[in-house]
């Protein structure tokens, strides 16, 4: 394949949108680390010097991609997986320790962070074991390999202990519905989450009195028109009552305070507002500090460099994982919006891609790259902007951090790569 | 259905955020962004309040530094407490309950550890300051009081309450404000405009340089100088005239309606309130139920006015054409009123009176038989009293007279409706009432009222609204309510038989102040003796009568007229005439020459009258040594 045809291949609308986050999270890298002392944005000292490096640094194995075979993805994919896992591993023996997580490998220069290209791994794998010709995933055998494929980076991850980057891996379920997994295991699963969350706001009692109510209906409703048979549904409702029993068991001896503080300020289980107010502001510091951030943006935003409370740095980690809160202030909802418009339109544009590879390995990994990002982004702008419980992720491509922009970019570039070469497949 | 599920969610949440987002930003964004931001910490530059003069320029008020020790509990290293607490006048265990205070307040923030020290203790104190770590001295500004009168009309300031920061937003916490009288009401314009500094802070609230580099800062604007139309020598004078007496003075500029002093007695020095011991001396004034010296009488002692009250209805009969000057009414040592002839009273001596002797020799029987050919005119009673009424609300009398000045009292001038209430429609006629005639029974008037009455008359049927401000930063003050001309519904050539019988009062043998008269000075005046209830026990008791008299001078060209009321000072020659009578020589002439009526008047305390009703036992009013 030449490099002009290559060229013409490329989905360049991706390439754009992946700079464009690029480059916007890098401004706000900049301004909400920049301070009095320090002048030239190439000072790798600092974060957004550093940032700057890791991003010209990204066009290495951009260029390496398209320079390669893109059927060695697939062919390696295996290979690839193990050796992630493995150095999850080694992490224990060797790993560098920071914030209580053992989650670095120390290179000097630079701390590498092996989960963030596990995804990539993780992503190939599934994809190869998916497209494999006698895998179905109708089969529960089938159904389990491919969830243990998913299951063991968590675990070691999980293990460091990062569950907020394990839980990410959750998101590759997405390809198995995709590929033909029935939809009831994803509706078990939000009926679960969703019988967890109402007992945790309403009570045991009055969950179990909608469950009762909901199948008494369901089965009223249901018998008039057909035939059912009761056995699925009487199941269904006990284990249901089950689940919401044992919520408060699991909330009161499996979760932490910290957990437990976060769902109770998410859910607003406190009902006293003077209470409420200072859960905000001590336990919910982070979300309280962040929403108000980006309240204080308006419409319009203060300006590049003139965020106020950015510059007084009381929203933590605010160059990572809060980086949305800078763009927040600074460029006010006109800055936010394009944000969740760029976000939505990749993901968007990356499902149309994913659909029109003919190659099922190209579409599976695709599909695993878009559950990936939309996992990322859907925890962490929802967090910051407090729709949901607080998650320590980053927001893909625009928070800080090396590790986290080269993992994106694989993910993202392996599969323009696989795209790119989707009509010459059988070359 | 599996193709669009995962296009469908991520629309779904892109939706979901971007309403979120503009709940957050565009609906609940508060454009007073720059005061609530943590980020912004704005600091006040409190300019200067303004001084206040007299009316001839000299001082009353002006500031003084006071000095805060303040301490920042973070920064406090081991220090000797026994020396410092020496030095700042604290024991020990306050000492260290205000550090734990400021703890808990904020440890990275000067909270105030010892408020307004005096400047000798700060000068002992500065020259230690560098041994204590943590602590530093911050200067803030006191009123200073360049007079011991004049509390009353100067009234005082203090912090703002809760309740001015809500009503005014342009307050901040701990901000000084005027509380009462002319710094309450001139506020604004003492203030000054602060100035603001923003600065921007980091989470540890420390500060990390200007915001915007300063653009949004502003200046401080002092506040302006005012001068006010009292005139500090006789406001002096005249409280020094009411020590051990209560009531109220209040002296008029007639021609131009300038109040030149404003005097309640008992009073306070000013400098009371002000500085360390503020709170608990206002405590101690607040709380003195007895004399309350913190009620300005002057504005708010509404009493029956008495005999002054005469000559406005003397005023009436006449431009009502039911009496002339020359008429007379024959006192029977009092008159004869009603169906059974029931005799009321006259302390003149009896006779034939006219106008002119029934003024100075404030005979009750004149003005009754002035007050039934004013009813006589009219067939229906309501309508004399609608007439009657709107005579007298002509002078000021009966409403507030919309003063620069706390509002005081309405005082009552009762009319038809109010006697109906009493008495039921068209059940009474004018013998029911007839004590209002000579300023007893239902009207009332507060001393201000009187005064400006006085100044009516002065000024032959017309008056300026009474006023406390002269001149702000030297420019005359141009407000038309009170540079305007209020006419009475007196014609002016009535007023000429009523000044004559008023200067009389001072002239003629048997006047009621004809001891009282200024060598040099031709002066009206009229007495008033108030009969006064009050309930002992539950026991109606009469007391000894107020003391009340108006005056005006020179009569040519009026240049002061005032009200005196003395509580249980007897027959209005006494106390109130003798005040009166110096009152206006101090003015007119500069100063005393009558010595021994001077010295009568500064010894002679009514404190022996006044723990009467308080001392349990029966007592004798109205006795005749004094």
């Amino acid at each position: 394949m030449s490099s002009k045809t290559l060229l013409k291949r490329i989905d360049w609308l991706t390439v754009i949108i992946h700079f464009a986050l690029v480059g916007i999270g890098w401004l706000g890298i900049y301004s909400s680390t920049l301070s009095e002392e320090s002048y030239s944005i190439f000072d790798f000292s600092t974060y957004y010097g550093k940032q700057l490096f890791f991003i010209c640094a990204s066009f290495v194995p951009i260029i390496f991609i398209f320079a390669t075979e893109a059927n060695l993805f697939e062919r390696f994919s295996s290979l690839i997986y193990v050796t992630s896992l493995l150095l999850l591993l080694g992490l224990f023996p060797f790993g560098k320790t920071i914030a209580g997580a053992t989650s670095w490998y120390n290179l000097g220069f630079f701390n590498l962070q092996p989960s963030e290209l596990v995804k990539v791994a993780t992503a190939l794998a599934l994809a190869k074991y998916l497209s494999d010709i006698q895998t179905d995933v109708k089969k529960r055998k089938d159904q389990l390999y491919a969830f243990l494929i998913i299951l063991a980076p968590i675990i070691l991850i999980v293990l460091q202990p990062d569950p907020g980057s394990g839980i990410v891996f959750f998101a590759l379920t997405f390809v198995l519905f995709r590929e033909g997994l029935p939809l009831y295991y994803l509706a078990i699963g939000l009926i679960i989450l969703l019988i967890f969350v109402a007992t945790l706001k309403y009570g045991t009692i009055w969950v179990v009195i909608g469950i009762s109510i909901l199948t008494a209906l369901f089965y009223l409703t249901k018998r008039a028109s057909f035939k059912v048979s009761t056995i699925p549904i009487i199941l269904f409702f006990i284990t249901s009552i089950l689940i919401s029993i044992s919520v408060k068991f699991v909330f009161d001896s499996v979760f932490e305070q910290h957990h437990r503080d976060r769902f109770s300020l998410w859910l607003r289980l406190e009902k006293d507002p003077k209470k409420l107010e200072k859960i905000r502001k001590t336990i919910g510091y982070n979300t309280y500090q962040s929403e108000k951030a980006i309240e204080s943006g308006g419409a319009f935003g203060k300006g590049f460099l003139q965020g106020t409370r950015t510059k007084g740095d009381f929203v933590p980690e605010q160059h990572s994982d809060y980086i949305f809160t800078t763009i927040g202030e600074e460029w006010g909802f006109v800055g936010t919006a394009t944000v969740v418009l760029l976000f939505s339109i990749l993901l968007l544009r990356l499902i149309f891609i994913a659909e029109r590879q003919k190659n099922p390995f190209s579409r599976i990994y695709g599909y695993g790259v878009i559950s990936i990002i939309f996992v990322h982004y859907l925890i962490n702008i929802g967090m910051v902007i407090g729709l949901l419980p607080t998650i320590g992720i980053p927001l893909p491509l625009m928070s800080y951090g090396g590790s986290n922009l080269l993992g994106f970019t694989l993910l993202l570039f392996i599969f323009l790569k696989l795209d790119a070469n989707r009509l010459k497949e059988w070359d | 259905m599996k193709k669009v599920l995962l296009s469908s969610i991520v629309i779904l949440i892109g939706i979901t955020f971007i309403g979120r987002l503009s709940f957050l930003q565009v609906f609940s964004f508060s454009p007073n962004q720059i005061l609530e931001d943590p980020a912004i910490k704005t600091l006040y530059d409190f300019p200067e309040r303004g001084y206040i003069y007299d009316r001839n320029g000299e001082l009353l008020v002006a500031n003084q530094a006071a000095y805060d020790v303040m301490v920042i509990p973070r920064d406090v290293k081991p220090l000797d407490t026994l020396e410092f607490c020496n030095l700042v006048g604290l024991n020990k265990d306050k000492f260290l309950s205000n550090l734990k205070k400021a703890k808990v307040y904020s440890p990275r923030l000067p909270s105030v550890m010892v408020s307004q020290l005096s400047k000798e203790d700060y000068a002992r104190l500065q020259e230690k300051m560098r041994k204590y770590a943590g602590f530093y001295i911050q200067k803030r500004s006191l009123r200073y009081y360049d007079t011991k009168g004049a509390a009353n009309a100067l009234g005082y300031i203090s912090e703002v309450t809760p309740a001015d920061l809500r009503k005014n937003p342009y307050y901040e916490q701990g901000e000084l404000k005027g509380k009462t009288g002319v710094e309450k009401y001139y506020e604004n314009i003492l203030r000054g405009t602060k100035g603001v500094k923003y600065i921007q802070k980091d989470r540890f609230n420390r500060d990390i340089g200007p915001y915007k580099g300063g653009a949004l800062d502003t200046l401080p604007k002092p506040g302006k100088e005012i001068y006010l139309t009292i005139d500090k020598k006789l406001q002096e004078y005249g409280e020094k005239l009411m020590k051990g007496k209560r009531g109220g003075i209040v002296a008029l500029d007639p021609s131009s309606g300038e109040i030149l002093s404003l005097i309640s007695g008992p009073t306070y020095d000013p400098a009371l309130l002000v500085g360390r011991e503020r709170s608990a001396n206002y405590n101690k004034l607040y709380y003195d139920s007895i004399a309350k010296p913190t009620w300005d009488r002057s504005l708010e002692a509404q009493e029956s006015p008495g005999s002054p009250f005469k000559v406005i209805n003397a005023l009436i009969g006449l431009q009502e054409n039911v009496i002339t000057p020359k008429e007379k009414i024959r006192c029977y040592n009092g008159f004869y009123v009603g169906k059974k002839r029931t005799k009321r009273g006259c302390h003149c001596g009896g006779g034939l009176r006219d106008m002119n002797s029934g003024i100075y020799q404030s005979c009750n029987a004149y003005f009754a038989g002035t007050f039934k050919k004013i009813f006589d005119k009219y067939n229906k009673t309501d309508d004399a009293m609608d007439v009657w009424k709107k005579h007298v609300q002509s002078f000021g009398l009966g409403d507030y007279l919309g003063t620069d000045l706390p509002a005081g009292r309405r005082g009552r001038i009762p009319g038809k409706e109010y006697y109906d209430r009493i008495y039921g429609d068209n059940r009474w006629t004018w013998s029911y009432i007839v004590s209002i005639s000579f300023g007893q029974g239902e009207v009332a008037t507060t001393p201000i009222q009187l005064a400006n009455m006085t100044a009516a008359i002065a000024n032959k049927g017309f008056y300026y609204t009474p006023h406390i401000l002269k001149k702000i930063e030297g420019k005359p003050i141009t407000d038309p309510k009170y540079t305007q001309r209020k006419y009475t519904t007196i014609d002016r050539e009535n007023f000429v038989p009523i000044i004559e019988g008023m200067q009389n009062v001072y002239n003629k043998k048997g006047g009621t102040a004809h001891w009282l008269g200024v060598p040099g000075i031709n002066i009206a005046g009229k007495t008033g003796t108030v009969e006064n209830f009050t309930r002992i026990n539950g026991v109606r008791t009469q007391l000894t009568d107020h003391s009340m008299f108006i005056a005006f001078a020179p009569i040519e060209n009026p240049k002061i007229a005032l009200a005196i009321f003395i509580e249980h000072g007897y027959y209005g020659g006494r106390y109130a005439g003798h005040i009166a009578s110096l009152m206006i020589e101090k003015y007119l002439k500069g100063e005393i020459t009558r010595k021994d009526l001077e010295k009568k008047m500064l010894e002679k305390t009514l404190e022996k009258e006044y723990a009467k009703p308080y001392s349990g036992e029966p007592f004798i009013i109205n006795e005749k040594s004094w």
